[in-house]
C-alpha cells in the first residue's frame, strides 16, 4: 500500500527507454521513502516481458495481457489504471510524457481527482508548510517543470490528493539497472475485471509507424545547426564535420522550418533531449526552448556571427564568424591533429 | 447528413514564443507585461479542423467556449471573424487560480449547460501552462472518448468520425463515436484568415459586461441583431459545486517559481583564424572530447 507506481509502455514486447528511465527514478524514490515500486505493464504477448522490467529494483509487477489492449487505446488503459489505483493506493504515479502517457495521465488523474504535473526535469522528495492552514507535509514529491513556453521553472506540489501524478520526457532521467535477479514478483491482472466492452469504442483502423533511423539521442557528438546555416546546401557542412567526428547532426526548429533538415533531427523542447561529450551548435541562436534539450551537454561550443547570441552564454568555447568559413577549418585541423 | 453541433475549446495566452531582446528584463527574467495576449496557436488550428467539418457538413454550428478574464472575448471575436458561429465566455473570480483539473472541471460544466453537442474540438496544448492535460481531462468529466494529436478529419458519419492522428513515430487513423472529444495538433493545417465578410457582421459582438462599459452605444444594433450578443456565464450559471473551482478545486499548487536567468559561463573566445581553430582542435583531442 502507498507504493511508487510507474506505468510502463510497451510495444511488440519491447519495454520503452523512457519507462525504464522512470523505474530507475521511481527505484531511488521508493528507497528514500522506504516504500516499494510496483510496475504496471498493460498490452499483449506479453510472456517474458518481466525480464526487461525487474532488474530495475521492482518489487511488484502488475501485468494485463489481452490481444484487445495493444496497440494501445485510450479507455481500456484508463479504465484499469483507474482501478488499480483505487485497489493499491499507491502515493506516487510516474508515466513517460510521451503521445501515450500525455493522452492517459489526464485522463486517469481527472476520474481519480489528483493533480498531475506534466513533463517534469525532476523530481525530489520534500516537505511543505501550508502556513495559512498551520500545517506541515512531510515526503511530498516536488515535481519540478519549465512552463511558460520554457521561460519559468515552477516546483509543483500536490499537498492533498493522491496519487501525485507526473509525467517525465525520454532521455531526462538516467536508466540504471539493479541487479539482474532482483526479486520481484509479478501479480497477472484479470483484464476482464478491469475493462468492459464500452472501453473498446474508439478502433484504430490503420497503423504505420516508422523505426527511428537516427540516433542522435545516443551519439557522444552532436553537431547542430540552425536558421543561421542559411541552406540545405550549407547543412552538408555540418554532415562533413559529422562524418569526420563520427558525430550526428541535429537542427533547431527554426532549421527544420525552413525545410534544411527532418523533422526527426529537432533538438529541443518539442523535439529530442541530447546530452552528448560534445554539442557543437552552428548558426543557433539559442533560445530556451532549443537550449532545453541541449543545456546539459557536457561541452558547448557555439559557431556564430553574432558575439551577443544568447547561446554563448551556456557555451565552453565561443567562435565567433561565418559557419561557412570556420567549420572547413575545423575539418582541416581536425585531420592534421590526427594523423 | 444533419448539421453537427461543434464546440471549440480555445484560450487566450501571452505570447510565449520568441521571446525576443525585449520581452527579456535586465536580470534575464521575463517580463509579462511585454508580451501580447493571442488565440491560442493550436487553438486556431482545432478551429480550421471544426470549419472543414462545417465545410463538409453544411448547417453545422460551432460555438467557440473560453475562459478566462473579461479581455478574453477578444479571442471569441477573432474566431467570429474566421467562420464561427457565435462564442461562450466563462469568467468569474471563482475560476482563479485553477489547474488543469479545477479548469476542465469549469469547463465541462459549461458545455453541459450549452445543450446539445456531436464534437468537442480542442488545442493539443496551451503555449503558457504547457499541460496538454485540460483536453483530456474535459473528455473525462463529460464520459466521451477522445482521440489526441490529430492533424485531419478523414469522414464524418452519422454518430462516427475517422481520424489521422500524428504519433512521434508515425500516424494512425482511428475511427470513434460521437459524441467525443478531440485535440489538435499544430502538424494540422494553419487557421484560414479573417473574412471581410464576418469582420463587419461581428465587429460589434460585445459580452454584456462589455457592453455596459462600452462609450459609444450601439445598443440600437443589439435589438435587431441577437447575433452580435456574446454569450457571458458566471460561476451561477453552471451549476458548478465550489469545492472544485478554482484554488480550492486544484489538487496542484505551485509551490515556487523560479525565471530562467541566463548566467554566463567563462567560455573561451575564438574568431576565424586558424591558430585558435587548430588549438581548440588539439585541446579536444587531447582530452579525448574528440578522436
Ligand atoms: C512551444 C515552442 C516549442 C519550441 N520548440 C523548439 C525546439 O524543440 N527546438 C528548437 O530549436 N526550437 C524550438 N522552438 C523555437 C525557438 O523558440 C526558436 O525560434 C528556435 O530555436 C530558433 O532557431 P535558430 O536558433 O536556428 O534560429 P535563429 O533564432 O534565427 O538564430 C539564427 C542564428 O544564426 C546566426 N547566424 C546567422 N548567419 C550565420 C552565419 N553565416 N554563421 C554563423 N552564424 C550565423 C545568427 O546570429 C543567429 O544567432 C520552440 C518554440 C515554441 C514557441
Ligand atoms: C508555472 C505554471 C505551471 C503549471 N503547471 C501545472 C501542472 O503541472 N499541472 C496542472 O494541472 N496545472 C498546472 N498549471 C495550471 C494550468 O496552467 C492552468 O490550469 C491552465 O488554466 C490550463 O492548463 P494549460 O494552460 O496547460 O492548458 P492545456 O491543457 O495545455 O490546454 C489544452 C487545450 O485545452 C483548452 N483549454 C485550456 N484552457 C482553456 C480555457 N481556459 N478555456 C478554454 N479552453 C481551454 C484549449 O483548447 C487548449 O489548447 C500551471 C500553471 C503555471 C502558471
Amino acid at each position: 500500500m502507498n507504493n511508487i507506481f510507474v506505468y510502463c509502455e510497451v510495444e511488440e514486447g519491447i519495454v520503452s527507454e523512457v519507462s525504464l528511465e522512470l523505474l530507475t527514478k521511481g527505484r531511488s524514490l521508493a528507497s528514500q521513502l522506504a516504500c516499494q515500486l510496483e510496475a504496471v505493464l498493460i498490452g499483449s504477448g506479453l510472456k517474458g516481458v518481466e525480464k526487461q522490467i525487474l532488474p530495475f529494483g521492482v518489487d511488484v509487477l502488475h501485468i494485463a495481457d489481452d490481444a484487445r489492449l495493444e496497440p494501445y487505446t485510450t479507455l481500456p488503459h484508463a479504465a484499469i489504471l483507474n482501478k488499480l489505483f483505487a485497489e493499491e493506493k499507491p502515493q506516487i504515479a510516474l508515466m513517460g510524457a510521451t503521445p501515450i502517457g500525455r493522452d492517459l495521465g489526464p485522463r486517469v488523474s481527472s476520474a481519480l481527482h489528483s493533480g498531475l504535473t506534466a513533463d517534469c526535469t525532476s523530481l525530489e522528495i520534500g516537505d511543505h508548510e501550508d502556513k495559512k492552514a498551520g500545517m506541515v507535509y512531510k515526503d511530498l514529491l516536488y515535481q519540478i517543470r519549465p512552463a511558460f513556453g520554457g521561460n519559468i521553472i515552477a516546483t509543483i506540489i500536490n499537498p492533498d490528493c493522491r496519487p501525485q501524478m507526473a509525467t517525465v520526457r525520454e532521455g531526462v532521467m538516467k536508466k540504471e539497472k539493479i541487479n539482474d535477479s532482483y526479486p520481484g514478483t509479478v501479480k497477472n491482472l484479470e483484464v476482464s475485471k478491469y475493462v468492459s466492452d464500452l472501453d473498446f469504442a474508439v478502433q484504430i483502423i490503420e497503423r504505420h509507424t516508422e523505426k527511428k533511423k537516427i540516433n542522435i539521442k545516443g551519439a557522444s557528438i552532436v553537431v547542430s545547426g540552425g536558421y543561421g546555416v542559411g541552406s540545405k546546401e550549407n547543412f552538408k557542412l555540418l554532415y562533413d564535420l559529422a562524418a569526420v567526428l563520427g558525430a550526428e547532426v541535429g537542427a533547431s526548429r527554426a532549421a527544420v522550418d525552413a525545410g534544411y533538415a527532418e523533422h526527426d533531427r529537432q533538438i529541443g523542447q518539442t523535439g529530442i533531449t541530447v546530452r552528448p561529450k560534445l554539442y557543437i551548435a552552428c548558426g543557433i541562436s539559442g533560445q530556451v526552448q532549443h537550449r532545453a534539450g541541449m543545456e546539459e551537454s557536457a561541452q558547448i561550443i557555439s559557431i556564430n556571427s553574432d558575439p551577443e547570441a544568447p547561446i554563448n552564454s551556456i557555451a565552453d568555447y565561443v567562435i565567433t564568424g561565418d559557419i561557412a568559413e570556420i567549420i572547413p577549418k575545423m575539418i582541416k585541423y581536425y585531420k592534421l591533429n590526427t594523423k | 447528413m444533419k448539421g453537427l453541433k461543434i464546440i471549440v475549446l480555445a484560450k487566450q495566452v501571452p505570447d510565449t514564443r520568441n521571446v525576443g531582446k525585449d520581452a527579456m528584463k535586465a536580470d534575464g527574467t521575463v517580463n509579462r507585461a511585454a508580451l501580447p495576449a493571442i488565440f491560442n496557436p493550436e487553438d486556431l488550428n482545432a478551429l480550421e479542423l471544426a470549419l472543414r467539418v462545417k465545410d463538409t457538413v453544411p448547417g453545422s454550428v460551432i460555438t467557440i467556449l473560453t475562459m478566462g478574464p473579461g479581455r478574453a472575448a477578444e479571442i471569441i471575436r477573432e474566431g467570429l471573424y474566421r467562420g464561427a458561429d457565435s462564442g461562450v465566455l466563462l469568467t468569474d473570480r471563482a475560476f482563479a487560480g485553477s489547474d488543469t483539473l479545477a479548469t476542465s472541471y469549469a469547463l465541462a460544466q459549461a458545455i453541459k449547460e450549452m445543450g446539445h453537442f456531436d464534437l468537442i474540438v480542442a488545442g493539443r496544448q496551451a503555449i503558457d501552462g504547457d499541460t496538454a492535460q485540460v483536453g483530456p481531462q474535459v473528455a473525462e468529466k463529460l464520459n466521451l472518448p477522445q482521440v489526441t494529436y490529430v492533424e485531419e478529419v478523414l469522414k464524418v458519419e452519422k454518430a462516427a468520425i475517422t481520424v489521422r492522428r500524428r504519433l512521434d513515430n508515425g500516424v494512425e487513423t482511428v475511427k470513434s463515436p460521437m459524441p467525443m472529444l478531440l485535440t489538435v495538433n499544430s502538424s494540422a493545417p494553419d487557421c484560414r484568415s479573417r473574412n471581410v465578410k464576418m469582420l463587419m457582421k461581428y465587429k460589434h459582438a460585445r459580452t454584456i459586461t462589455e457592453k455596459q462599459e462600452a462609450t459609444e452605444d450601439y445598443t440600437h444594433l443589439y435589438d435587431n441583431r441577437p447575433f452580435l450578443y456574446i454569450r457571458e456565464m458566471t460561476v451561477a450559471d453552471i451549476k458548478a459545486d465550489a469545492e472544485q473551482l478554482g484554488l480550492t478545486g486544484s489538487p496542484t499548487k505551485v509551490k515556487k517559481i523560479d525565471n530562467v536567468v541566463l548566467q554566463a559561463k567563462d567560455a573561451k573566445k575564438l574568431n576565424t583564424a586558424d591558430e585558435g581553430i587548430n588549438d581548440l582542435m588539439k585541446e579536444l583531442i587531447e582530452s579525448h572530447v574528440i578522436g
